[in-house]
């Protein structure tokens, strides 16, 4: 097991960089649990919440950031609603995937791109095209057995367009997509 | 008149971002100032001293002592003035601690400002005159209000000090909290084996009254002679002539009532006596519940009571009781676990309270004894504390400890043990707070000889699944969220203010924080004190506590009503308003804002004036701010004196 | 009594949640609550886009809402918690001025901020009303044993959602009790499913599901009434990769409330649609009303 060396490897920039982005005060936590004892998640995080509400405290940037929970974590708000410190730990989560995003991590890959192939598909019709994403995810991560079986069941249904929604405003929802870039650049 | 300014260094505290000394020879410059020292501890003896000596070298007639706050000090000067041969009121303090150094590391700033405070005091000295207090006469009863252990605690100390005591108690029992345990810690002895003696003494005390199911109305008057209007609520039952035989609880129809005593897991009848060592063993009757009241018929414990001693037409009496000091006592009530969804107190049956499982746990409880669930009186096996339910919770606004939670369930998991002993019991815990005498050794007993297994870590949810009730809550340490399959969940519900206990701080005149406990008079040095005079507090009321410390302050405020008492006169503070007759249009707007009730109209000439009650009037000044005519002011805090200090920091 | 609010169906309304967007249409239809069709919405960004950044999220849904305040209306009703939640984030969000100016640059138009967002479950409590709802059975669910299911983020984080309690939310439960069915309390309401990790990660998503269907069954309910297309597909579409995965073997029916209220209200059943769904409702539904009578 590592150990942590509280002077020189507690990342100030980083603990400030959480407080700020998410708008909480991490020294709130007082490591009392009870949002992994909520959370659905834990059973497949590698590190549990409450951990990770430690670690950002002690200021543990390249632990945190490189964690599995953090992609996955569903924002279901257990833990949010029921911290008895009013910390949104939900949204201290979301912003821990923004920097992971940043710094170029992503330890649980195809929740990623799942997530990515979903935003593409919105930027390219202005709403989201369920039949395109799931081949576009399956093309982007060779995992062409996802859902296989589903299909006899739901085809019939006739309820999965076959083709896009597109509507007459895609190009004021690509160019939000647009800005968003050229200001994350900037 | 010849001023003496002595500025303190109180060691470093003043003097390490206070130059002591520019300040005192600044002040050699301010009009009538004739000596300016600065002084190592002006509190100390050497440094009272050295202001007595100064003021017979010099013959000085008014001192000024710059140094911390007079809430602190004020007293220690006066005296220290009046040994010296001047009147004590002949004397100002400028706080230079808690309003200059504590607060600013600027030298220079904070000289300046000490410099500027100094000034302020000298021109409001200069103002100043001999004040006389004026002696009355001290009534000798005291009045405790709550029959818990502490304040039952307080009626024996001052009983047995040859007091009068009246006692009030809002149920008809006393014996509060402590009554209704089972056993007690860190000695595991019986509670109301230790407690019964005690409520038998209150009952044949010759020098204790109790007023039992009866509460506080009104209170007017001031230290050493208030007046208490205490509302005896009606018992539909004449305690002079009932025995508590029982023979009217046997035969009450209505016996399906929540029993409040037995903190509502047990159904009770409508005519009751809540529990057999119960003082005084009487009954009374709920009146929202008896079938009499409810639906107009039933009489029956009227026709089986042998001395005749069911009144249905009783109604609430008020009596009143004049008194020289009063002591609360009204302890606490607990958090309502409802408020935390979910654990699913209040819906699930078997989640139940500490004070609950205490009835459970008690031989004169619901079950006699026995451990038994209360959804279908199956003995448990598997039992899961819950610690700091409603406490240490900034979400529901309770932030702070409740303080004995740790030890009860201690206690609980040792007695669950010895009760059915192939139970398990399971506790969450944040820290185990265990800081007194035997305290932790005895939460390591429950641990190491008891084999409670203790879980670090909150619960988040509890709910049905079967017949069992699935706790899953995190143990931190082990860093994993844990389930735990249980019959029976008991959350330590933390300590609140007792209900009312804002209505009664508002009658008694006394402060009480965001949470509805009495605030004392200073947290360390004056405990049991209020900032009212003949005011005392102990037990709960103030903040949660634990058996021996509400028994410690339940004596403690005995103590300080014993030490009022010793004198047969009192002094009444002369810094009170005084109305300027001539001046006096007799408007009555300082009658309608005294908060006190301490200014009276009267008639003078054949005019209307204001005259001020001296015996009542607090010195709040709030009549001064309001007389259009300027001629109500306070003595020692006159128009002019603040007028003055105003001069003197804008002309600076 | 009628009533207008802004309807955003969301993007799964248009496929996998079809059913859920006729029922709620066709049953708001009947009880005088008029759903104006925003024109030409766009997707909300769901959980992919506050995973991503909370300015681009805040957009999404911002245009939107100002579509909303095109139309000159204040509130808008959507039937997806996803939608619900991201909708009102935004509005919180914005209410700190530099995050709005920040929202702003993104948007061709920016968004004034006033339009409320609401559950389609809240409108049919607060907007209709549970008595206007009980008026309005033609074939009361007499005998049928629902569990309610509200998902996640319905009324999570309370702060945020200010409908319903946070913990045991009961609006589900009343308007199925009023339409005669027997509600089951169902211990889990608030437990997530799996979300959207059913195509990444399908094992969390069958292990949680498994998981209210398990609860679902323990308590007897017939079906479980769910108020998310999320949820719903999960439990229902993805009931065979549960039983795949925990071996089991659970056929339960999964409805959404507003086709349980379809059927009380007697609306036809191309608008019910209740063949669209996985597990189909129907056999159990009139198993459970023909013993009623």
């Amino acid at each position: 097991m590592n150990i942590i060396n509280l002077t020189r490897d507690y990342d100030e920039d980083f603990v400030h960089r959480v407080e700020e982005e998410s708008g909480q005060k991490v020294s709130l936590c007082y490591q009392c649990g009870n949002c992994t004892a909520g959370c659905p998640y834990t059973f497949v995080y590698d590190i549990p919440v409450s951990q990770i509400m430690r670690l950002v405290q002690a200021g543990q940037k390249k632990t945190v950031l490189s964690s599995k929970s953090i992609w996955l974590c569903a924002t279901c708000e257990s833990c949010t609603t029921r911290c008895p410190n009013n910390i949104d730990v939900a949204c201290i989560m979301d912003v821990l995937r923004h920097m992971a995003r940043r710094e170029g991590l992503a330890a649980v890959p195809q929740v990623k791109t799942f997530w990515d192939s979903f935003l593409d598909s919105v930027r390219a019709h202005g709403r989201v095209f369920e039949l395109g994403l799931l081949i576009n995810y399956v093309a982007k991560t060779g995992r062409f057995w996802t859902d296989m079986d589903l299909g006899p069941k739901i085809l019939p249904k006739g309820k999965l367009a076959m083709k896009p929604h597109e509507i007459q405003g895609k190009e004021h929802v690509a160019r939000i997509f647009e800005r968003f870039e050229r200001e994350s650049n900037s | 008149m010849r001023i003496g300014v002595f500025v303190c260094h109180c060691g470093s505290n003043i003097e390490g971002t206070v130059d002591t000394g520019i300040v005192a020879k600044t002040a050699l410059d301010f009009p009538e100032v004739v000596f300016a020292t600065d002084t190592m501890y002006a509190c100390s003896e050497p440094g009272q001293d050295g202001i007595i000596q100064a003021i017979k070298d010099k013959n000085l007639t008014g001192v000024v002592v710059a140094s911390c706050t007079p809430r602190m000090h004020e007293p220690t000067f006066r005296r220290a003035v009046e040994r010296a041969g001047l009147n004590r009121f002949m004397f100002e303090m400028a706080n230079i601690r808690e309003h200059v150094s504590w607060i600013g590391k600027d030298r220079e700033a904070n000289t300046n400002k000490s410099v500027d405070l100094v000034r302020i005091a000298v021109e409001k000295l200069r103002r100043d005159a001999p004040l006389i207090p004026s002696k009355f006469s001290v009534n000798k009863r005291v009045m405790i209000i709550g029959g818990g252990v502490a304040g039952i605690q307080a009626a024996l100390d001052c009983a047995d000090g040859g007091l009068e005591v009246v006692l009030v108690e809002r149920d008809s029992s006393i014996g509060g909290k402590m009554a209704k345990l089972d056993k007690t810690f860190p000695t595991v002895d019986c509670s109301s084996c230790i407690l019964g003696p005690k409520m038998v003494d209150v009952a044949q005390h010759p020098n204790i009254t109790l007023h039992a199911y009866s509460e506080v109305d009104a209170i007017s008057g001031y230290v050493g002679n208030f007046q208490v209007q205490v509302k005896k609520k009606a018992t539909y039952v004449d305690w002079e002539l009932c025995t508590g035989c029982g023979a009217c609880m046997e035969k009450c129809p209505s016996k399906k009532n929540p029993d409040v005593f037995n903190e509502k897991i047990g159904p009770c009848t409508s005519i009751n006596i809540p529990f057999p060592q119960a003082i005084p063993k009487k009954a009374y009757i709920d009146a929202t519940t008896c079938r009499q009241f409810v639906k107009g018929k039933c009489g029956v414990c009227a026709k089986v009571c042998p001395t005749g001693a069911i009144r249905y037409d009783m109604t609430d009496e008020i009596v009143t009781e004049d008194v020289g000091a009063i002591v609360a006592a009204t302890g606490y009530d607990l958090f309502d676990i409802s408020k935390i969804a979910e654990y699913g107190g209040g819906r699930y049956p078997d989640v139940i309270t500490g004070l609950q499982y205490e009835r459970l746990l008690s031989a004169s409880g619901p079950t006699g004894g026995h451990i038994k669930r209360p959804s279908d009186g199956k003995e448990p096996k598997n039992i899961v504390f819950i610690q700091c339910v409603g406490s240490r919770d900034k979400s529901l606004d309770r932030p702070y400890c409740s303080g004995f939670c740790c030890m009860y369930t201690a206690k609980q998991t040792i007695l669950t043990k010895d009760h059915i002993p192939d139970s398990q019991s399971y506790v969450f815990y944040m820290d185990i707070r265990a800081p007194g005498k035997m305290y932790d050794e005895f939460t390591r007993r429950a641990m190491e000889e008891y084999g409670a297994r203790y879980i670090r870590g909150r619960v988040a949810m509890v709910y049905p699944k079967g017949d069992k009730l699935m706790v899953r809550g995190a143990d931190t340490l082990a860093g994993t969220q844990v389930e735990i399959e249980a019959d029976l969940v008991v959350l330590a519900a933390g300590a609140e203010a007792a209900k009312g206990a804002p209505q009664l701080a508002e009658k008694l005149r006394i402060s009480y924080d965001k949470y509805g406990f009495f605030m004392e008079s200073h947290p360390k040095l004056k405990p049991v004190e209020t900032n009212t005079a003949g005011v005392y507090l102990a037990g709960s009321c103030q903040g949660p506590k634990d058996i021996p410390q509400s028994v410690g302050q339940g004596s403690a405020a005995a103590a300080k009503v014993l030490a009022l008492f010793s004198k047969d006169m009192l002094e009444s503070d002369p810094q009170i308003s005084r109305v300027d007759i001539k001046r006096c249009v007799g408007c009555g707007k300082c009658i309608m804002t005294c908060p006190f009730k301490a200014i009276k109209e009267v008639e003078f000439r054949g005019q209307k004036k204001a005259e001020v009650i001296e015996t009542v009037c607090q010195g709040c000044g709030i009549c001064t701010s309001t007389c259009p005519q300027g001629a109500i002011q306070l003595s020692h805090f006159t128009d002019n004196q603040i007028l003055a200090e105003v001069n003197a920091l804008c002309q600076s | 009594m009628s009533e207008a609010i802004a309807y955003y169906p969301g993007c799964s309304g248009l496929g996998t949640s079809k059913e859920y967007d006729t029922s709620t249409r066709a049953v708001c239809a009947a009880l005088g609550l008029s759903l104006v069709d925003i024109p030409d919405w766009s997707c909300c960004g769901s959980t992919p886009a506050h995973t991503k950044d909370h300015t681009l999220s805040a957009a999404l849904s911002a245009r939107n809402l100002q579509l909303v305040a095109n139309m000159g209306m204040t509130a808008a009703a959507t039937p997806c918690p996803s939608c619900l939640t991201n909708l009102r984030t935004a509005n919180h969000r914005i209410e700190a001025a530099p995050f709005k100016a920040k929202v702003d640059k993104l948007l061709d138009e920016p968004y004034g901020g006033d339009v409320n967002a609401i559950s389609v479950l809240q409108a049919l409590v607060e907007n209709v009303g549970l008595d206007t709802i009980k008026a309005a059975v033609r074939t009361p669910l007499k005998g049928l044993k629902v569990a309610c299911y509200y998902g996640c983020i319905m009324n999570r984080p309370p702060e945020l959602m200010a409908f319903d309690d946070c913990e045991n939310p009961m609006a589900m439960d009343n308007i199925l009790a009023a339409l005669g069915a027997e509600v089951v309390p169902f211990p889990l309401k608030v437990e997530c499913c799996g979300a959207s990790y059913g195509i990444p990660r399908p094992d969390v998503t069958a292990k949680l599901s498994g998981k209210l269907l398990e609860a679902a069954v323990g308590v007897g309910a017939d079906m479980v009434a769910v108020a998310c297309p999320l949820c719903q597909m999960n439990l229902d579409l993805r009931q065979s990769q549960v039983n795949r995965a925990m071996g089991t073997n659970y056929r339960i029916p999964v409805p959404y409330f507003t086709q349980l209220m379809g059927v009380a209200m007697n609306i036809a059943d191309t608008e019910i649609g209740f063949g669209k769904l996985n597990v189909d409702p129907r056999p159990v539904l009139s198993r459970a009303l023909s013993g009623a009578d």
